[in-house]
């Protein structure tokens, strides 16, 4: 693969609405054909960015380069972006067709152009057979794939899409995140994506950002955000965490019941200090050799069943919260476990995170 | 249903019955009525001076609808995009006048217009100093006066459509390359024609039919149907002839009405899903 070069550039970007500050200082590169997403919970300024992407708002301060031009205070029908609405937004007077030749009559291309190209991207999205008809004929995921062959055909440098999947239900989600992938790599067009579910960023991704009350909290890989997270706040809100409250020591954090939880501390804290030790489900064993660092004891209090894996609820002094344990289908049958039974957990200090609290 | 269905026999299909049966009788010579068939009275309406006031009147009535869709859609246009909580209290500016009575809306007007009135004193104030211009009794101030009174009727019919309005189809629009007169003519105008046309209609069939504005504010020089009406009942006394010009102008705003609610049932889709996406 040749260097990933950098397509739009958030440079000290904020944002504010009177005396609430929306987006607070973001700076993020994304890639050219990278398919990253803007990852936080509701009110966290993800849409504001979009929106400063698309050019329907403006930046307090900072610039937005895209392909090293501020396009800051660039009108939206004038930069070479374009928008997937989450209410997709198809203009219910049009047909399918009217819809995603739109786009390309604002750019006075000529008739024969506008009709081979609008072709392609429903054949491409499969949307041929809806050629003629009108938005409210359409179900939901019929809808979407309008709304992308509209965007799609116009041959933007960056696809932003606001949360794609929300209005769909579960199943189709599942579906069309694979979908998506595939017509990203299809088209080459970079794909910014906003979205509050972790697991669809983690799914889709190729780099994302975490952002927190207008604020970045940390931008890289779905698999190093996972492994690393920059903050407690990031490790709880991506995939799920056990956490381990009590104070910082040299080597590890001291629970409040006296055990000690060995891992790597972070530099920035300072022996005593208020801490956490987190740990991943997956990475907690049952009935673990002597030799494994952090061990508890614990009793069971749910079970539940995933097909591939059994996720345990399990009890313990270390915490006030049930640890989350989550066993393989056949570990489970070679030694199993039931409501009620008392079962050792044991995890490695290189599976620990510290944090501050 | 049925204490409206009385209602509606009472006050609306008896006295209109009376009026088309009184059309078909002849004038009686001292002015009264005399009790034989006749289509003449229906033939008259086409005699040209007649017809003439009709399409005057069309005409008068069409421009007043122009205007104050105009006025009104970019009235309604600015309410719809004021801040939410603010668009009640535009609307009900908008619609205050409306609740005084009619004539005195009108003799508001002659207060206006008049040769000393209101707008003379302020240009005089503006250091104007040539001849006093004339703008009661002409044809203009009847155009201004059916505008003024059915200008809040417009300005509820184009809001209806406006505030539905998904705002993220015009920026859909814009972020596709349209500019901002590209989106409102190919995305807003089009889906909010309905609330145009029934605005439209609505001052349309008022105005054709009103003989007050043209009273008051034409004084007398400019005659519609309305007071072409008023006149065979009142002062010619021949009501087979005035009955039949009144039949003329129901069948008028009939058609006129119908046509309107047919366009209305085959948009009313559209306007459904426009609703309905900004609702998704």
């Amino acid at each position: 693969m040749s260097e990933p070069r950098t397509l739009l550039a958030i440079d000290h970007v904020s944002k504010n609405f009177g005396r609430v500050t929306a987006v607070d200082g973001i700076s993020l590169d994304i890639r050219e054909n990278e398919f990253f997403a803007l990852l936080g919970p509701s009110g966290c300024g993800k849409t504001t960015l979009l929106r400063m992407l698309a050019g329907f708002e403006t930046p307090s301060d900072g610039r937005i380069l895209l392909d090293g031009r501020d396009i800051a205070r660039t009108p939206p029908n004038k930069r070479p972006v374009n928008l997937m609405f989450q209410s997709y937004a198809l203009f219910p007077h049009m047909s399918v067709r009217a819809n995603v030749s739109y786009g390309l009559e604002m750019e006075r291309l000529p008739a024969s152009e506008i009709r081979s190209r609008v072709d392609a991207i429903l054949a491409t999205t499969e949307l041929v057979a809806f050629a003629d008809r009108k938005p409210e004929q359409l179900s939901g995921g019929q809808k979407q794939r309008v709304a992308l062959a509209r965007a799609l055909v116009k041959r933007p440098r960056l696809l932003l899409l606001d949360e794609p999947l929300g209005a769909l239900d579960k199943k189709l989600r599942g579906a069309m995140q694979l979908e998506l992938k595939r017509l990203q790599h299809e088209v080459g067009i970079t794909f910014v994506i906003v979205t509050h579910d972790q697991e669809e960023s983690l799914v889709m991704a190729d780099r994302m950002a975490v952002l927190r009350d207008g604020k970045l909290l940390q931008c890289d890989t779905p698999h190093t955000i996972y492994e690393h997270p920059a903050d407690r706040f990031v490790a709880d809100f991506i995939g799920v965490m056990n956490f381990v409250p009590g104070k910082a020591a040299t080597d590890g954090v001291m629970a409040g019941n006296g055990t000690r939880i060995a891992g790597k501390v972070p530099a920035s804290l300072s022996p005593g200090a208020s801490a956490v030790a987190s740990v991943r489900p997956e990475r907690i064993r049952l009935f673990p050799s002597d030799e494994t660092a952090n061990r508890t004891t614990g009793t069971v209090e749910a079970l539940a069943y995933h097909g591939l894996d059994l996720q345990l609820h399990v009890r313990s002094a270390l915490s006030p919260k049930p640890f989350l344990v989550r066993v393989t289908a056949d570990a489970a049958d070679r030694r199993p476990v039931s409501s009620g039974d008392q079962v050792e957990l044991g995890w490695d200090a290189a599976d620990v995170r510290i944090f501050a609290e | 249903m049925a204490p409206a269905l009385v209602w509606l026999t009472a006050l609306m299909v008896v006295p209109c019955a009376l009026v088309l049966a009184l059309a078909f009788f002849r004038r009686g010579i001292y002015g009264g009525i005399e009790y034989t068939f006749t289509l003449e009275n229906f033939g008259l309406v086409f005699d040209p001076l007649y017809a003439g006031i009709f399409l005057n009147s069309a005409r008068i009535a069409g421009t007043a609808a122009l205007i104050a869709v105009v006025i009104g859609y970019a009235a309604a246009y600015a309410i719809a995009a004021a801040p939410r909580r603010l668009q009640p209290v535009f609307l009900f500016f908008a619609v205050l006048p409306f609740w005084s009575n009619y004539l005195i809306r009108t003799y508001a007007w002659i207060v206006l217009l008049n040769r000393e009135g209101l707008i003379t004193q302020l240009l005089r104030w503006f250091g104007y100093t040539g001849e006093q211009p004339s703008m009661l009794y002409t044809e203009g101030a009847v155009i201004a006066g059916l505008v003024y009174n059915y200008l809040p009727f417009v300005i509820l019919a184009c809001y209806a459509p406006l505030s539905r309005l998904n705002p993220e189809l015009a920026e859909a629009s814009r972020d596709l390359g349209a500019s901002a007169l590209t989106t409102f003519r190919r995305v807003i105008l089009p889906l909010t024609v309905p609330g145009i046309a029934a605005g439209a209609v609505f001052v349309f069939v008022l105005s054709i039919g009103n003989f007050v504005t043209p009273a008051l504010l034409g004084g007398g020089r400019f005659q519609m149907i309305g007071n072409l009406v008023y006149d065979q009942f009142l002062t010619a006394n021949d009501w087979p002839f005035g009955a039949a010009l009144a039949m003329a102008l129901i069948a008028i705003m009939l058609l006129v009405l119908m046509a309107q609610a047919l366009a209305a049932d085959r948009a009313s889709g559209r306007a459904a899903e426009a609703k309905g996406d900004a609702d998704g």
